[in-house]
């Protein structure tokens, strides 16, 4: 007996005679990638940090002077800046919420035995699979004045969508609205099939009405995943910039994203563009850090 | 829901259905003109009512694949007998192939920007889920001093906006001659999506258990042939799903493609915008590229369908 214990070795300390050891393993595996991602994500951000407080233009071989932090104080103090702040949370609100209430509807209505009602999940989600920037496009033909299919769909006449300052921005809204309502109905869908069924028919038993049997079980169950869906198109409505780039040259819909990149590469303000590219990462990364904590909450459930 | 019982439930019921396929079907419409538009001739596809039943044809691919000039002169019975067909369609059309000075054919720049969005999606995807693929296990199985922290910070890559990192990139990039470069745009969509592979596939690889491992350790294995043997197989599925997801993601990239290449590395998400220009497009040409290029995701997405709650969510919900 003693000797069989003896020599049924430790299986980490076996293969640490042969092979590598787990460490080195660990090590080989992770190491890499950490700084690969150093190489072109920190050190890039050091490199601009640098230079938002400098007067560069990457246009000009002018050597770049020092200027401490009068781009920040310009650039929080300049009313177009803010402007195209404004600008980008209409169109986070618009769309998000547009996004929720399309994608949450629909999850709502899908959320029961339909024939083929996996291929009509798959149908709907293909939208937010596809190319804005090229799908995008296509909508500046679907907008037409003129020859525009929603035009004579919906009876508007020569109604200007992407022409009319004040309707451009709600239009590139709706394009963003129509391709990813289906990342909020896949979430919530998701969400809404985990929903115990005994909890509807302890409902139904108790004679609740369909509004409280939603705001008392539906709702309150699904809203964590739904509320991963909320932050994580905020996130990335706050980012756009191929959509609004592409459907619309409307100064109303000059996105904070649109905004930095021309400054940076049509007017070739590379300091000043590092030094505001800074003000919308710190805004960005506040997000992640709630978004990436109920990730974490989610898993954990 | 709970069972249906009443008239009233089985008619709501039958009316939610009913909206779903309606909406089914407006969400599908712009897919569905984009398909359209590539198969119409050039005067269709701007009329008003809009044209729904047409024949077919091919004449906007055949555009699409070729330099044309407008014809001054119709071309002669005996030139257009002798022309292939889809150079007849571009003579119906009222433009002409150009041809070199010894009769070769012109290409578009269509093909050579469809060609680096292959090469460039291709390469970044294979080198983004083998290094995440690695990394993934190693913070699966082993125990990492800051674990949450490496994790957060390599999320938190992925969630930069393009022109942040582009404008640095950009000046970087210049520096070392990496700018309009396959290159420059493979390693960009690389670290892009590395953080998003090693994510989802930790979800993977967690849920294989460290039992198979473990036997095969017993029975000799090293660390690494159990990884192999082992591990790898096991977790095939996943890496397909993570892989058509990276995939996709870097096809269908538009900042980092706008900023950092014009000619050379150009893919096709930029150059399809920069194909309408000013005056009237040929939308029949824009929507038969755009079809090319829309294809293989549709494909994918059919192919991904079960695996798109997780991808989307960063394996953060698993079905």
């Amino acid at each position: 007996m003693a000797t069989t214990t003896m020599t049924t070795l430790d299986p980490q300390s076996r293969a640490a005679r042969r092979g590598m050891s787990d460490i080195a393993i660990r090590n080989l595996f992770i190491i890499p990638t950490i700084l690969f991602l150093i190489v072109f994500n920190i050190f890039p951000l050091l490199y601009s940090l640098g230079y938002s407080f400098t007067d560069f233009r990457a246009s000009t071989n002018a050597p770049a002077n020092f200027v401490g932090l009068q781009n920040y104080r310009e650039l929080l103090a300049d009313p177009y800046i803010w402007n195209n702040f404004t600008v980008t949370a209409k169109y986070v609100i618009v769309s998000v919420a547009g996004q929720v209430f399309v994608g949450f509807g629909v999850a709502m209505l899908l959320n029961r035995s339909i024939p083929f009602k996996g291929l009509i999940t798959t149908l709907l989600l293909l939208p937010m699979m596809l190319s804005m920037a090229v799908v995008g496009l296509f909508w500046k033909l679907l907008y037409d004045p003129s020859w525009g299919v929603i035009n004579y769909l919906l009876g508007l006449g020569d109604f200007e969508w992407l022409g009319d300052p004040d309707v451009a921005l709600y239009a590139v809204a709706i394009t963003d609205i129509w391709m990813w309502s289906p990342f909020v109905m896949l979430l919530s869908l998701a969400g809404l099939s985990a929903v115990p069924k005994h909890l509807y028919e302890a409902a139904a038993i108790d004679r609740a009405g369909p509004i409280y049997t939603f705001f008392r079980i539906t709702l309150p169950l699904v809203l964590p995943i739904l509320m991963i869906a909320i932050i994580f198109r905020t996130m990335e409505a706050f980012k756009t910039f191929d959509l609004a780039y592409i459907l619309s040259t409307q100064p109303t819909t000059e996105v904070i994203s649109i905004r930095l990149y021309k400054m940076a590469f049509q007017e070739w303000q590379t300091g000043r563009s590092c030094a505001l590219a800074y003000i919308v990462l710190i805004m960005v990364l506040g997000v992640t850090n709630i978004y990436v904590k109920y990730l974490n909450k989610v898993k954990e459930r | 829901m709970a069972a249906i019982r009443t008239p009233v439930q089985v008619a709501l019921n039958r009316t939610a259905i009913a909206a779903v396929l309606v909406i089914t079907l407006i969400f599908l419409a712009p897919i569905y003109w984009i398909a359209s538009t590539a198969f119409k001739p050039r005067n269709l596809a701007t009329t008003i009512p809009p044209t729904v039943i047409f024949e077919p044809e091919l004449s906007p691919f055949a555009k699409l694949f070729t330099k044309r000039s407008q014809l001054r002169e119709a071309p002669t019975p005996e030139e257009y007998a002798a022309a292939p067909w889809w150079e007849r369609l571009v003579f119906d059309g009222g433009e002409k192939v150009v041809r070199s000075g010894r009769g070769e054919i012109q290409l578009s720049a269509y093909p050579n920007r469809f060609l680096n969005s292959l090469i460039v999606a291709i390469t970044s995807t294979v080198l983004a889920v083998g290094m995440g693929t690695f990394t993934a296990y190693g913070f699966s199985r082993f125990k990492v001093k800051g674990e949450q922290d490496l994790l957060f910070f390599i999320l938190s890559t992925r969630m930069l906006p393009p022109v942040v990192v582009a404008i640095p990139m950009f000046l970087m990039y210049r520096a070392v001659g990496l700018n309009d470069t396959h290159w420059g745009l493979i390693l960009l969509y690389t670290a892009f999506n590395l953080s998003f592979s090693v994510w989802l596939m930790k979800g993977f690889i967690d849920e294989i258990p460290r039992e198979y491992e473990e036997a095969a350790l017993v029975d000799g294995y090293t660390r690494m042939e159990a990884f192999f043997k082992i591990v790898l197989p096991e977790a095939a599925t996943g890496i397909a799903a993570t892989a058509v997801f990276c995939f996709i993601t870097a096809w269908n990239e538009y900042a980092f493609a706008l900023i950092m290449t014009n000619r050379r590395a150009q893919t096709a998400p930029p150059f399809i915008p920069s194909q309408v220009g000013s005056g009237l497009p040929d939308w029949t040409v824009i929507a038969a590229g755009t079809f090319l290029f829309l294809l293989p995701v549709a494909i994918f997405t059919f192919l991904l369908r079960n695996h798109l709650l997780r991808g989307m969510s960063f394996g953060a919900i698993r079905k």
